[in-house]
């Protein structure tokens, strides 16, 4: 004499639906999808731009010329000294004051073009300085010029030794995407808040951006790991 | 003229703003205060998850690294949101500080328990064999053979682990807490010149930052010396 099965079954549904709605989720599912590739979207332009900063910035930071040098270093220490949200609302509030009028989304990837290129520069740097010095050397000697010995001897190893922490910076900057909805960027954060507003109901949506998070961070982090281990295979 | 204008709008505006320097002090404090706390109750908890971690029950192992993952996968401010809108609903209720506490706690605890991990399993082997060889317990080994050495590669990476939790206090002005970054967003729907409010905000900072970031450069440079040493 358990009662009538039908409604036990209901009253059980209730508890699900109350805890963890997850009509609500599908309902709200095509919101979810285009923020997902809006937050792609934005990190790959940021990582593109990130990778350019950081190849510009490192090459004055390593060069003969003092003020490209100083002004280089003055650029990555002052990016690394502060933090992301900061230098987002520098742009967002700043750029119009100085009469530059820009759409949410370009501030957004310029601020994150700039943070992450700075990071990006010191990876590079450390790479670089990773040959050892005889490498230098040995390739000054058989008289390879500055480009030759960029080309072919210092960079295709430095590149190697870079990739990881390239990657570990690229996911950095995945995550970072989510502070472009405090400028009120529809992407994957900003997806989760319209949830909790619209219906009030902060668990399932801030949960479910979770999960879309976490899917890009495990593609990436095994992206990473694989190239560990190839480089790793290769060095030896 | 219209030039003139704009310049005598700039002057104003930077007299008002040096008239709120208490309001951004203020602010900085709470900064301080909020990454301080957090700073100290998250190296305890990291470290104590990172002995754990590189010991030998299997079972927390498994659920701390699971933890770690998904603390390391997601951003921050999902964290923060989660926990300020999210324990509630589980009948947590929390004001925004001590919310932000909790959740920068978890998140430098998390970052600290890898290095931590890290720093363990540098330590060679033959170390701790040599260790049970002479009798001492576990507790004794680590806390005279094994730490001590870890300590070295632990320090760098942990003062740089501070300066990212400083940095990453910054995100929580989004519940409200009013640190540095969330006095600048006030500030700037008064004086709408966002160079110079956020310009300040940056200095501020940067001056707390900055020496720490050097210091754990130089420490880097100190320790990897003592090692060559060896």
């Amino acid at each position: 004499m358990t009662g009538c099965p039908a409604k036990d079954q209901d009253r059980k549904a209730k508890i699900v639906l109350e805890t963890f709605n997850f009509r609500i989720i599908v309902e709200y599912l095509p919101l979810y999808w285009k923020c997902f590739f809006a937050t792609l979207w934005l990190s790959g332009g940021g990582l593109a731009g990130a990778l350019l900063v950081g190849v510009l910035s490192c090459s004055m930071r390593l060069s003969e010329s003092r003020i490209a040098s100083t002004a280089a270093g003055v650029y990555i220490e002052s990016i690394r000294s502060t933090p992301l949200l900061a230098q987002l609302y520098f742009f967002y509030f700043g750029l119009p004051s100085l009469g530059i009028r820009l759409p949410e989304e370009a501030t957004g990837i310029l601020a994150l073009t700039l943070n992450s290129g700075a990071y990006m520069a010191e990876i590079i740097r450390a790479g670089i300085q990773s040959i050892s010095h005889g490498q230098i050397e040995a390739a000054i000697s058989s008289g390879l010029n500055y480009v030759q010995r960029m080309r072919y001897i210092i960079l295709p190893q430095a590149l190697g030794v870079s990739i990881p922490p390239m990657l570990g910076q690229a996911i950095v900057l995945v995550k970072d995407s989510a502070l472009l909805s405090l400028i009120s960027i529809v992407e994957l954060t900003r997806a989760g808040q319209i949830l909790t507003s619209e219906r009030f109901m902060p668990a399932e949506g801030f949960l479910t951006t979770a999960v879309f998070y976490l899917i890009i961070y495990y593609i990436l982090k095994t992206f990473s790991n694989w190239s560990q281990k190839r480089l790793i295979f290769r060095g030896a | 003229m219209k030039r003139e204008h704009k310049k005598d709008m700039w002057g104003f505006y930077f007299e008002q703003l040096v008239q709120s320097i208490p309001f951004f002090l203020k602010g900085l404090w709470m900064t301080v205060a909020l990454s301080g706390l957090s700073l100290v109750a998250g190296t305890v908890v990291g470290f104590a998850w990172g002995i754990i971690r590189a010991g030998k029950g299997k079972v927390l192992k498994r659920i701390i690294g699971a933890w770690v993952d998904l603390i390391r996968g997601t951003p921050f401010l999902v964290q923060v949101f989660i926990a300020f809108f999210i324990l509630p609903e589980a009948g947590i209720q929390l004001e925004a500080f001590p919310a932000a506490v909790i959740a920068l706690t978890n998140l430098s605890a998390c970052f600290i328990c890898e290095i931590v991990v890290g720093g363990i399993q540098a330590i060679p082997s033959g170390q701790r064999e040599a260790a049970t060889a002479s009798g001492l317990s576990s507790y004794h080994q680590l806390r005279h053979i094994v730490l001590p050495q870890a300590m070295r590669i632990i320090l760098p990476p942990l003062v740089g682990q501070y300066v990212l939790l400083i940095k990453d206090s910054s995100v929580v002005s989004a519940i409200g807490v009013t640190d540095v970054t969330r006095v600048g967003w006030l500030t700037v729907q008064r004086i709408p010149e966002g160079i110079m409010v956020f310009g300040l905000v940056g200095i501020l900072y940067f001056v707390i930052c900055y020496p720490l970031i050097r210091l754990s450069n130089s420490m880097e440079k100190r320790m990897t010396v003592v090692t060559t040493r060896l």
